[in-house]
C-alpha cells in the first residue's frame, strides 16, 4: 500500500494492523509522534489525518493507505505553524515530551473552532500533560487564535 | 519494509530493516558543530561567526536546565544570548592520580533540586575561565595590557583606543592561548546581564517542531528493539517460559531470560522477566504476547490496598511507634493543654507516571559498552553497568537524552541494567522499549501511609505540644548507596524548633510494593497533615488560619535542619511567602456561597512556597480550583521564568495527585494497568488562573523542582473546608465531594 505522509510517498509491505504511530517510529523514522499509552488516552501521538486530528496508537497502518498523514514534522516548515510559534512565546514547554502531540491537537481543534472559548478548550482539548502545563496551554492556545486570524 | 518513493520513480530504503540499519539523521544544529569552532573549555564552545554553544551537564527532563544551566556560564562568559545555542554533555569521569574515580569536570545527575545549588559557583567559573581566555588573545594581539580590557555581550572591547572584537574573531587563539591555573574573578550581582532576569529559553524550538530526542527516539546502527514480559508480582518469580509461538512472529529474532534482583537484595532489574528481541518494537509487542510463562506470585500474594490500610491503621491504635524526634516533653504538655486536637490522614501510593515510559539503549561489546537513555543519575547508571559488564567504568560511555519527565522515576537505573542485560546476552544495540501497562505494572511507589497529629494549646492559644505519628513503609530500602535506614518523617522538620514539645513517631509497615522518591518525596505526605492539621486548629479555636501559622513560625532566626536542603532554615522566610501569598490573593476577603480559599506553606530543599487555593464547590460536589497565588523564595532566582515554570507545573502536578491519583495494590501487584484507570488531571480540571510571586530571601539560589509541590494539596483541601465545612482528610480527593 501507499502512505502519504508530509506530502512523501511510501510504499509499506508489512502488517496493516500495525498502528500507524509504529511506522511513523521505527520504520520512518518520524521519532516526533511519541507513545505514551497506546489507547487513545494521553494524546502525544496525534497526528493529523487528512487535516483532522487523530492518535495515532490507535490507528491501523492500512486505515490511512491513500490518505494524507501529516506529523509533528510537517506541521511546518520551520516551526512558523501559528500554533508552534504561540507555544514558544507562551513557553509552554517543560519536559516537552506531550508537546508535539498538543500541538497537533491543538492546530485541529483551532481549523473546527478558530476562536474556542474556555468551555471548549476543556470540552474539545484532551490531551495529557504530566508537567502539568495546562496554564500556559490554555494561554498558547488563544494566542495560536489570534495569530491565525491575523494570518488569514 | 517501507520504502520512500522518489519522483523518478528510484526506491531508496530508509527503514531500520531484519538484516541491516540506518541512523536516522536525528537533532539539532548543534550535532553538525563547525570544524573550525574553538573549544575553549568543556562547556564552551565558540565559532567563528561568534555562535556560541554552551554545554549542559546536567540532563533535562522539563526543570528548564537548557536555559539555567547555561545562563550561569553565559554571564560570566558575557556572552551574547540570541547566539547561545546548547548541547547536552555525555557522563564526565575521569581517574584522578591516585587511580580514584572522580568527576571530570563538574557533579552531574538531577534529584533533590541540587543543581543550581551546586553548579552555581563551578559553572560561572567556567565562563570566566572562557572569557579571560578571549580577554587573553585579544591582549596578545593588539599588545595591549589584558587588565585593560573589557567585554560587552561577545565582544572584547579596549576602551582607550575604542578596538573592538567580537568573541568569533578571537575564539581560535583564545583556545591556545595559556591558560592560569587560578581562578578569575567573578561578577558582583549587581553586575548580572542574565542572571535573575526574564529571557527566551533555549532548546525549544526543538520540541515544537518534533526534532528533540527523548530516550525512546534514539536510533543507532544496527539497533533492534526488546520489550518484556516482567512478573508483575512483588518478589515474585519465574517458574519457566515457552517461546515457541514467539519465535514463530515475523520480525523476532532473539528472547532471552532477565534475572531479577534476589528478594531483599539492592534493584538492578526491577522484576524477572522475559525479553523480545525484534526488528520493531511491534513485532516485539506481538512476540512477547505470543509467550507463554509461569510466575510464582511471591511473598506479598494477599497484599491489597484494603489490607495496607487496615495494617496501618491498627498500627495506629495500638499506640506507640518509634520515637524519631523528642523535643521537651510531649506527655506533660498535653496534660497542660487546654484544647487538644487528634486527627488522622491518609496517603495512597502515588505512582511516577512519567510520560516517556521507562526505556534505554545499550550496546555492550567486549571491550566497551554504550549507554544512551533517559536518566536523572548517569553516574549510578555506569557504576550498575560496570557491575552488570564487569567493564571498568571509563569504558562505559554514558549520554544523556531529554527525559519525558523524572519526578525521581529515573533516580534508578533498573531499565538501563535491562538494556545491558539483552544487549550483552544477543551482542546486539538494544533499545528496551517499556509500554504504558509495563510502566503502570512496575514502578518505586512514593509510599502510601496514615498519619495521626495530636496537637495541643496552651491557655495563651499557642501551640505547646505537637506529635505526629507516621504508619508508612519507608523508601529508604534495598539501596546500594543507603548505608543508614531513614523513617519516612524527617526529624527535623516544622514544628521542631517551633513548638516546645514536639515527638515524632515512626510505624515501619510492611509493604510489598517498590518503593522510591517521588518529586519532594515525604514532604508531600508530611505537609499534608501538618498544614491540614493546623487549618483544622485555627477553626477549633476560631483564629485565622494565615495568623496562625505566623504566631507559630515567629521572627525570623536561623533554625538548623539536617534533611532536604539542609544545613538550616528560616521560618522568617516561610511567614514571609504566606504573606505575600495571602496578600497577592486577597486572603479573607468575602466570598460568595460555594466558595473558599486555604492556605499551605512549606520549607523543603532549601525552598519556601506557599500556595493560597481559591475553590467552589457546586451544591452536587463538584470542585473547581479557580486561582491559585503562589509565592516562593529560592534565594536568588537565577532564571525567574524556570521558577515560574517549576511554580505553575509544580502546582498542577500536586493538584492532579491529590484529585485523582492512587495507585491500588491487588493480590501483590498494581491494579491499575494505564491512563483509564489512573486519573491523570486533564486541562478541563487545572486551574484557569495561576498567579507566581518571586520572594528573594537570600543571596544564593536553591532549586526549584521539588518546593512548589507539598504546599498545594493542603491549600486546596483547606479551601474546600471553607467553601463547603468538609474536611478532606483522605487523599486522593476523587468523588468524596459528591453528594450521594
Amino acid at each position: 500500500m501507499d502512505l502519504e505522509i508530509n506530502g512523501k510517498t511510501y510504499e509499506y509491505d508489512g502488517d496493516p494492523e500495525q498502528p500507524l504511530l509504529w511506522v511513523l517510529r521505527d520504520s520512518i523514522g518520524l521519532t516526533g509522534t511519541k507513545y505514551g499509552c497506546g489507547i487513545g488516552q494521553c494524546g502525544a501521538c496525534t497526528v493529523h489525518v487528512d487535516g483532522v486530528a487523530r492518535r495515532s496508537c490507535m490507528t491501523p497502518v492500512g486505515k490511512v493507505a491513500g490518505r494524507s498523514v501529516t506529523t509533528i514534522e510537517g506541521l511546518s516548515e520551520d516551526g512558523g505553524h501559528p500554533v508552534q510559534r504561540a507555544w514558544l512565546d507562551e513557553d509552554v514547554v517543560q519536559c516537552g515530551y506531550c508537546q508535539g502531540g498538543q500541538i497537533m491537537a491543538v492546530a485541529s481543534l483551532l481549523a473546527q473552532v478558530p476562536s474556542p472559548t474556555d468551555e471548549q478548550i476543556d470540552e474539545l482539548h484532551t490531551n495529557l500533560c504530566r508537567c502539568g502545563t495546562y496554564y500556559r496551554i490554555r494561554r498558547a492556545i488563544h494566542l495560536a487564535a489570534e495569530y491565525m486570524k491575523e494570518k488569514s | 519494509m517501507v520504502r520512500l518513493k522518489l519522483s523518478r520513480r528510484e526506491f531508496l530504503t530508509v527503514s531500520v530493516t531484519a538484516v541491516g540499519g540506518v541512523m536516522f539523521g536525528m537533532g539539532p544544529a548543534w550535532l553538525r558543530a563547525a570544524e573550525d569552532a574553538s573549544e575553549l573549555n568543556v562547556f564552551v564552545t565558540v565559532e567563528p561567526d561568534g555562535a556560541t554553544v554552551i554545554g549542559v551537564s546536567q540532563p533535562d527532563m522539563g526543570q528548564g536546565m537548557y536555559t539555567t544551566m547555561s545562563m550561569l556560564v553565559a554571564e560570566e562568559l558575557d556572552a551574547d544570548w540570541t547566539r547561545v545555542t546548547t548541547k547536552q554533555l555525555p557522563l564526565m569521569l575521569k581517574r584522578d592520580p591516585e587511580g580514584k574515580l572522580a568527576w571530570a569536570w563538574v557533579g552531574q545527575g538531577a534529584g533533590g533540586s541540587t543543581s543550581v545549588v551546586e553548579l552555581f559557583g563551578p559553572l560561572r567559573e567556567f565562563g570566566a575561565r572562557a572569557r579571560r581566555q578571549l580577554l587573553l588573545a585579544a591582549a596578545d594581539s593588539w599588545d595591549v595590557p589584558v587588565d585593560e580590557l573589557g567585554t560587552e555581550p561577545g565582544v572584547v572591547i579596549h576602551t582607550a583606543t575604542g578596538r573592538r572584537a567580537p568573541f568569533g574573531d578571537l575564539a581560535s587563539r583564545a583556545a591556545v592561548v595559556p591558560a592560569p591555573e587560578e581562578a578569575p574573578p567573578l561578577k558582583s550581582p549587581e553586575d548580572f546581564r542574565l542572571i535573575g532576569k526574564d529571557f527566551e529559553p533555549k532548546a525549544t524550538h526543538e520540541v515544537v517542531t518534533g526534532a528533540a530526542g527523548y530516550g525512546v527516539d534514539v536510533r543507532q546502527a544496527g539497533m533492534r528493539y526488546a520489550v518484556i514480559a516482567r512478573c508483575p508480582w512483588f518478589d515474585g518469580r519465574l517458574i519457566g517460559f515457552d517461546d515457541t509461538e514467539t519465535r514463530k512472529v515475523d520480525g523476532v529474532l532473539d528472547v532471552v531470560e532477565i534475572p531479577g534482583p534476589p528478594p531483599g537484595e539492592p534493584y538492578s532489574t526491577m522484576a524477572p522477566g522475559v525479553a523480545v528481541v525484534a526488528s520493531s518494537t511491534w513485532a516485539a509487542m506481538k512476540g512477547r504476547d505470543a509467550l507463554s510463562i509461569q510466575w510464582d506470585e511471591g511473598p506479598f500474594r494477599n497484599e491489597t490496598t484494603a489490607s495496607f490500610d487496615a495494617a496501618c491503621q491498627s498500627a495506629l491504635d495500638a499506640g506507640d511507634g518509634q520515637v524519631v524526634q523528642e523535643v521537651g516533653d510531649f506527655d506533660a504538655a498535653m496534660a497542660a493543654a487546654a484544647t487538644t486536637l487528634t486527627a488522622r490522614y491518609r496517603q495512597p501510593y502515588v505512582h511516577h507516571a512519567t510520560l516517556e515510559p521507562q526505556n534505554c539503549f545499550a550496546h555492550v561489546q567486549e571491550d566497551r559498552c554504550l549507554v544512551i537513555g533517559p536518566l536523572q543519575m548517569p553516574a549510578s547508571a555506569s557504576r550498575l553497568v560496570a557491575t552488570l559488564t564487569g567493564l571498568d567504568r571509563l569504558a562505559i560511555e554514558v549520554r544523556m537524552t531529554r527525559l519525558g519527565g523524572g519526578f525521581g522515576r529515573r533516580l534508578t537505573s533498573d531499565y538501563v541494567a535491562e538494556a545491558v542485560l539483552v544487549s550483552k546476552a544477543t551482542g546486539l544495540p538494544i533499545l528496551v522499549q517499556w509500554t504504558r501497562e509495563d510502566d503502570m505494572a512496575h514502578d518505586f511507589l512514593r509510599p502510601g501511609g496514615w498519619h495521626e497529629i495530636t496537637a495541643g494549646l496552651d491557655d495563651r492559644g499557642r501551640i505547646s505540644a505537637w506529635r505526629h505519628r507516621v504508619a508508612s513503609p519507608s523508601k529508604y530500602y534495598r539501596r546500594p548507596d543507603e548505608e543508614h535506614w531513614q523513617s519516612e518523617i524527617y526529624t527535623d522538620d516544622a514544628p521542631v524548633g517551633l513548638v516546645d514539645n514536639v515527638r515524632y513517631e515512626y510505624f515501619d509497615m510492611g509493604s510489598g510494593a517498590w518503593r522510591g522518591s517521588w518529586r519532594a518525596p515525604a514532604h508531600t505526605a508530611n505537609a499534608f497533615a501538618m498544614e491540614s492539621l493546623l487549618d483544622e486548629l485555627a477553626h477549633e479555636i476560631g483564629q485565622d488560619p494565615l495568623q496562625l501559622r505566623l504566631a507559630l513560625l515567629g521572627e525570623p532566626r536561623v533554625l538548623p535542619y539536617s534533611n532536604h536542603g539542609g544545613p538550616n532554615w528560616n521560618p522568617g522566610r516561610l511567614a514571609k511567602v504566606l504573606q505575600v501569598a495571602a496578600e497577592k490573593a486577597g486572603w479573607g476577603r468575602k466570598l460568595p456561597e460555594g466558595e473558599g480559599m486555604g492556605i499551605a506553606g512549606h520549607f523543603t530543599f532549601g525552598g519556601y512556597v506557599a500556595w493560597v487555593a481559591h475553590v467552589s464547590v457546586s451544591p452536587g460536589g463538584e470542585l473547581r480550583v479557580r486561582r491559585l497565588v503562589g509565592a516562593a523564595d529560592c534565594g536568588l532566582a537565577v532564571n525567574p521564568k524556570g521558577v515560574r515554570d517549576q511554580m505553575e507545573g509544580g502546582a498542577c502536578d500536586a493538584l492532579s495527585t491529590a484529585l485523582g491519583q492512587e495507585l491500588s495494590i491487588d493480590g501483590g501487584r498494581h491494579r491499575e494497568t494505564n491512563f483509564h484507570e489512573y486519573r491523570m488531571m486533564r486541562i478541563v480540571d487545572a486551574p484557569p488562573e495561576i498567579e507566581v510571586h518571586i520572594v528573594q530571601g537570600a543571596d544564593e539560589p536553591s532549586g526549584m523542582g521539588e518546593p512548589p509541590v507539598p504546599p498545594l494539596a493542603p491549600a486546596v483541601c483547606n479551601a474546600i473546608f471553607a467553601a463547603t465545612g468538609r474536611r478532606i482528610r483522605h487523599l486522593p480527593v476523587g468523588d468524596s465531594l459528591a453528594r450521594k
